[in-house]
């Protein structure tokens, strides 16, 4: 299952963990991705928090996190080659989560409604 | 409320929209700031081939009269006195404080005959401050931002598409100077000019004719499109200042390191006995470049710390360098600092990373001589 943000942040709930990355629609408007701010591990996360930072050529934008959670996996392979996002961005999660509170997610929208959210 | 509903367009907007050019306000104008091939094929294209940018939002302004090169003189802060016709100049207008009121070209066109070319940001600044500094002289100004549309043909390249599109000879014409010519009946102005750090053409003319050009351009397939994106990342690479970052009302021209276009011996120059006494004293801040130990990238206005940790200056601009792949900054900080080699750190969101003092060319120009 696979639930989108208002700021274009998704989690891909695999169980109690959630993969979190950001939609092909956020990297088509960023541009040329060149650094991933990442947490590190063990950092605690609350819901509309930000949790890092991902930066285009031009601009920085903070990264929010859909749901409450301990950050349990980052994704490495970023910080050598922040490039893979725009290549697939939804494939080069960013972090993995644990989902404290399956509840937060009911709040996210699912991909018709995302779709529908950037149709505008 | 909607923003675009404010926004002034070039005679290009349809062209640019038709090529799905990603759009952005600047300066008050719908402006594309990247194409389909994006900021880092861009600004490639112009550090190896050419590029062609849109910056008809750029203002421009004639100054003619009996006073005309005394005013010039007294506004400007390089020298124009007895220049050739067709030189152009880089300087910047500077306040009574030595602050800066815009920094732009100048280009003689005959004696007593000048053109200023501002920053589009600053227009409506720069014409009220002409207009009250033209008091009591005997001089004729035009206006003429609106009717002029401007294009940046840049890169290695630039020549010959130059030559062999647009169809002007221009081989002969050397780094910053400039011709007019007459197309159809209307004057169209060349200059060797630019803002990437490469060659680079600036052509000058009404609506119809720079959009015959730059279709040309596009037809060819001799010139990317190019967005005030990679403009930017091409310019900041070489070390040139960009008006609001490393140029301001509160900052110099000394401490932005453009000593060298302020002719400090003019002696009606607005702002001149200032920064003759300013220069005596050593300013006390100065723009340097910064190399980060690390992919972080510091934007305008993160802070620049001592090693103790003491706040001393503030990032002005910030790029993962293009054509260096490396993280690079233009700081304005406390000068004791400023010596190259100095480490310092730079704050960034939350975490801190140690940078140190470079050359702010983190890549070399090549200029035509």
């Amino acid at each position: 299952m696979i639930l989108y943000s208002k700021t274009h942040e998704y989690i891909r709930v695999e169980g109690e963990k959630g993969y979190i990355g950001i939609s092909d629609y956020a990297q088509k408007q960023l541009g040329n991705v060149v650094y991933v701010d990442m947490p590190d591990l063990g950092d605690e996360l609350e819901k509309g928090e930000d949790f890092g930072a991902i930066e285009s050529v031009k601009a920085a934008s903070d990264l929010i996190s859909p749901v409450s959670g301990e950050v349990v996996e980052v994704n490495d392979a970023l910080s050598e080659n922040p490039r893979l996002i725009n290549a697939d961005a939804m494939a080069n999660w960013i972090i993995a989560v644990t989902i404290n509170d399956p509840s937060e997610l009911e709040d996210l929208m699912d991909q018709a409604a995302y779709d529908a959210f950037i149709a505008g | 409320m909607n923003d675009c509903d404010n926004l002034k367009i070039t005679c290009l907007h349809d062209l640019h929209l038709a090529l799905g050019a990603k759009m952005s306000p600047f300066a008050g104008y719908d402006m594309p700031i990247e194409y389909s091939l994006g900021i880092i094929g861009e600004h490639n294209a112009v550090r190896n081939d050419c590029g062609v940018f849109d910056v008809s939002h750029m203002g421009e302004i004639g100054i003619t009269g009996d006073d005309a090169e005394f005013f010039v003189n007294r506004v400007f802060s390089n020298d124009v006195t007895n220049a050739p016709d067709g030189q152009c100049f880089y300087g910047m207008m500077l306040r009574p404080d030595g602050g800066v009121v815009d920094d732009l070209l100048v280009y003689k066109r005959g004696h007593n005959d000048f053109l200023f070319v501002v920053n589009a940001s600053n227009i409506a600044k720069d014409e009220q401050w002409i207009l009250r500094q033209a008091e009591g002289y005997r001089l004729c100004l035009e206006f003429m931002s609106e009717e002029v549309a401007e294009l940046a043909v840049q890169g290695p390249q630039a020549e010959s598409v130059m030559e062999e599109v647009v169809g002007i000879p221009c081989r002969e014409l050397g780094f910053y100077t400039f011709k007019e010519i007459d197309r159809d009946g209307e004057t169209v102005i060349l200059s060797r000019t630019g803002y990437t750090g490469e060659d680079g053409f600036e052509l000058y003319g009404p609506h119809g004719f720079i959009r015959e050009v730059w279709q040309a351009l596009m037809e060819s397939g001799r010139a990317v499109p190019c967005g005030l994106g990679c403009r930017d990342t091409l310019r900041f690479e070489v070390g040139l200042p960009l008006y609001g970052n490393e140029l301001a009302d509160d900052i110099t021209p000394l401490e932005a390191g453009l000593g060298m276009f302020v002719k400090l011996e003019k002696p009606d120059m607005i702002g001149g006995e200032t920064l003759r006494r300013h220069k005596e004293e050593g300013p006390k801040r100065k723009i340097v470049g910064l190399e980060i130990q690390d992919r972080a990238i510091a934007r305008h206005g993160c802070d620049v710390l001592s090693p103790d940790g003491e706040v001393i200056g503030k990032v002005t601009t910030g790029y993962r360098g293009i054509s260096t792949d490396r993280s690079i900054c233009m700081a304005l900080i406390d000068s004791r600092y400023a010596k190259t080699g100095t480490e310092l750190k730079v704050q960034v969101r939350k975490k801190v990373f140690p940078a140190v003092v470079v050359s702010k060319k983190f890549f070399k120009k090549s200029y035509k001589s």
